[in-house]
């Protein structure tokens, strides 16, 4: 079910503007692997490209070869949608959709596409899903309830779930946690640690921390300047990045010298 | 039990300082509320009180009769003929506008490119500028004598219905009235729509896309829920004009006090319409009648407004 990440020589740009360059790292089956860097560095434009995110937004344009074990994500004539099927995303701030309910929210991915089940199929995957984002206690009784009525932490879970339940191989998640108090993150980063059984964990974060705590693996992303365009500084074991890294910028950013 | 005044310890509150700008603004918002109020109260005064002297003299039953002679005496008039024109027209007009507007506001917002999607919003902006009358002449001079293939396909393929019927004849009916009030309202439920549609959070578009949707999946699941209560008030503004429209009907329609049974029948009337056709040639009791109509089209649009802000209202809980 989890496939191997495999990016040789990427580059993405908004327009005109490179916002990263150069980009070649393999991301391993079933390991959770944080970007860390300072704010700019593109770490989130680099995400973006892993599910071809990043060329919806406008002027938004990527070179280079992203391997998904053994198919390129951007060869000719593969379908975006088919991709991002694959390749699921959770976002910054939890974005469940407002006017469908819980139950709905979880099955919006499954219905798309024209696919047809029946209810005892969807009820299935609903429970499932739900209990794959440990949510499924505290949301049982009132799965016809508008998602928006759950908390922020609970509604970041939602959203897990409503990733999880197409069955991708990779899980993006893009600073999961920043819009959540302490007690909703602690229950987002456990949830990593019991997915990473299934899924292939990429995430981005701010907290170094965070990073310490649930990764297996840490990219570090840094930038020259201010409209230089964003490079992977070291990926690693994260263990070694966060004791003895390679590069003395890494070091200086994980022991708060920078960024 | 003891009662103690109340004076609190401790030093006084400040005094309250009254600024001359916060007066004068005070004033003036407060002074155009008043006014709004007293501005609606005089209408419908005036319109109650004309129409009650009409009503008290009217002959036939005011909602039945299918004429209108208010000027004979004894004055016979009812407004069942206009009552059914207004609505029905209006009603043929919301069918063919609002899917179309959708079309274009959600083409302007999420398809075309947008070198296409500024100057199409221009145009359809100025649609709306046109001056009512221009659409009577364009709709007598070139799409009364242009509907004639429409007719008699309408009448081969849906004749059997009934109100598809065709007899021949100027094409000078309700439901031309409707489709050239559609174009009339077709700018102000695109560009209210279009606007509803740009506000739709980039947050949940990015979640459909993000689920694997395609781009009208995207649409559907976070475009289209979002903007429905938007759509809803601008088709609501679209029947408000429709239900008014008075020179560009007053100016297609061959006026006359019957209901046809085919919606191709030429005659009919509206509301609006009459009272700009038989105003000038009105004496006192038959202007009075026609505001007695009036009043009615008054409490008609009351009613549609009144309506839009219900279901505007229901569809409240969802939009976070």
């Amino acid at each position: 079910m989890a496939k191997r990440i495999d990016v040789s020589g990427l580059n993405a740009y908004y327009g005109t503007h490179k916002a990263i360059e150069d980009i070649s790292m393999t991301v391993e089956p079933r390991s959770v692997t944080a970007f860390i860097g300072p704010s700019g560095c593109g770490k989130s434009t680099f995400l973006r490209t892993l599910n071809r995110m990043h060329e919806v937004t406008p002027g938004g344009r990527v070179e280079g070869k992203v391997m998904l074990d053994d198919e390129n994500l951007y060869g000719s004539g593969v379908d975006p949608v088919a991709v991002r099927r694959t390749v699921g995303m959770v976002f910054q701030r939890p974005n469940p959709f407002p006017t469908m309910s819980i139950y709905e929210n979880v099955v919006a991915g499954v219905r798309l596409n024209g696919g047809r089940y029946r209810k005892s199929e969807l009820d299935g995957i609903v429970e499932k899903s739900l209990k794959g984002a440990n949510l499924w206690n505290e949301v049982k009784d009132r799965l016809n309830k508008p998602g928006a009525g759950l908390s922020g932490g609970q509604q970041q879970r939602l959203c897990i779930a409503r990733a999880i339940a197409v069955e991708p191989q990779v899980l993006l998640m893009d600073e999961p946690c920043s819009a959540l108090d302490p007690i909703s993150t602690l229950a987002i980063e456990d949830l990593i640690g019991e997915l990473k059984e299934r899924f292939t964990i990429v995430i981005v974060t701010h907290n170094m921390q965070q990073a310490a705590r649930v990764s297996d693996r840490t990219a570090f992303f840094n930038l020259a300047g201010v409209g230089q365009p964003g490079k992977l500084i070291e990926i690693d074991d994260t263990e070694r990045i966060f004791s003895n890294p390679s590069v003395q910028a890494t070091e200086d950013y994980i022991s708060g010298r920078f960024g | 039990m003891e009662i103690t005044s109340a004076t609190p310890p401790g030093p006084p509150p400040p005094r309250k300082t009254s600024r001359a700008g916060d007066r004068i603004f005070l004033g003036l918002s407060r002074g155009s509320g008043i006014l709004l109020l007293v501005i609606m109260a005089a209408i419908a005064v005036f319109l109650t009180v004309r129409a009650t002297s009409a009503l008290s003299k009217n002959e036939g039953d005011f909602f039945t009769t299918f004429e209108w002679a208010a000027n004979s005496t004894p004055p016979k008039f009812g407004i069942a003929v206009l009552a059914f024109g207004t609505v029905v027209s209006s009603l043929i007009a919301m069918l063919i506008a609002v899917p179309v507007a959708i079309g274009i506001a959600l083409f302007i917002s999420h398809y075309a490119p947008r070198k296409l999607a500024a100057p199409l919003s221009y145009v359809i902006d100025l649609l709306a500028a046109v001056p009512s009358i221009v659409y009577g002449l364009w709709g007598a001079l070139f799409l009364v004598p242009h509907l004639g293939g429409l007719y008699t396909w309408l009448n081969d393929y849906f004749g059997w219905t009934g109100i598809f019927a065709y007899q021949g004849g100027a094409a000078r009916s309700l439901f031309t009235i409707g489709i050239l009030l559609a174009i009339m309202i077709l700018p102000i439920v695109t560009s209210v729509s279009r606007e509803v549609f740009l506000q739709a959070p980039k947050m949940h578009e990015e979640a459909a896309l993000a689920l694997g949707a395609t781009r009208w999946e995207v649409i559907r699941m976070s475009v289209l829920p979002f903007g429905r209560s938007g759509v809803i008030s601008a088709s609501m503004l679209g029947l408000g004009r429709a239900l008014g429209e008075t020179m560009a009907v007053a100016t297609v329609l061959s006026p006359s006090f019957t209901i046809g049974k085919s919606l191709l029948d030429p005659g009919g009337g509206t509301f609006a319409q009459n009272i700009a056709s038989s105003f000038k040639e009105s004496g006192e009791i038959g202007k009075d009648a026609l505001i007695a109509s009036g009043l009615v089209l008054f409490v008609l649009t009351l009613l549609v407004n009144g309506a839009a802000r219900l279901i505007i209202a229901r569809r409240k809980e969802y939009t976070a």
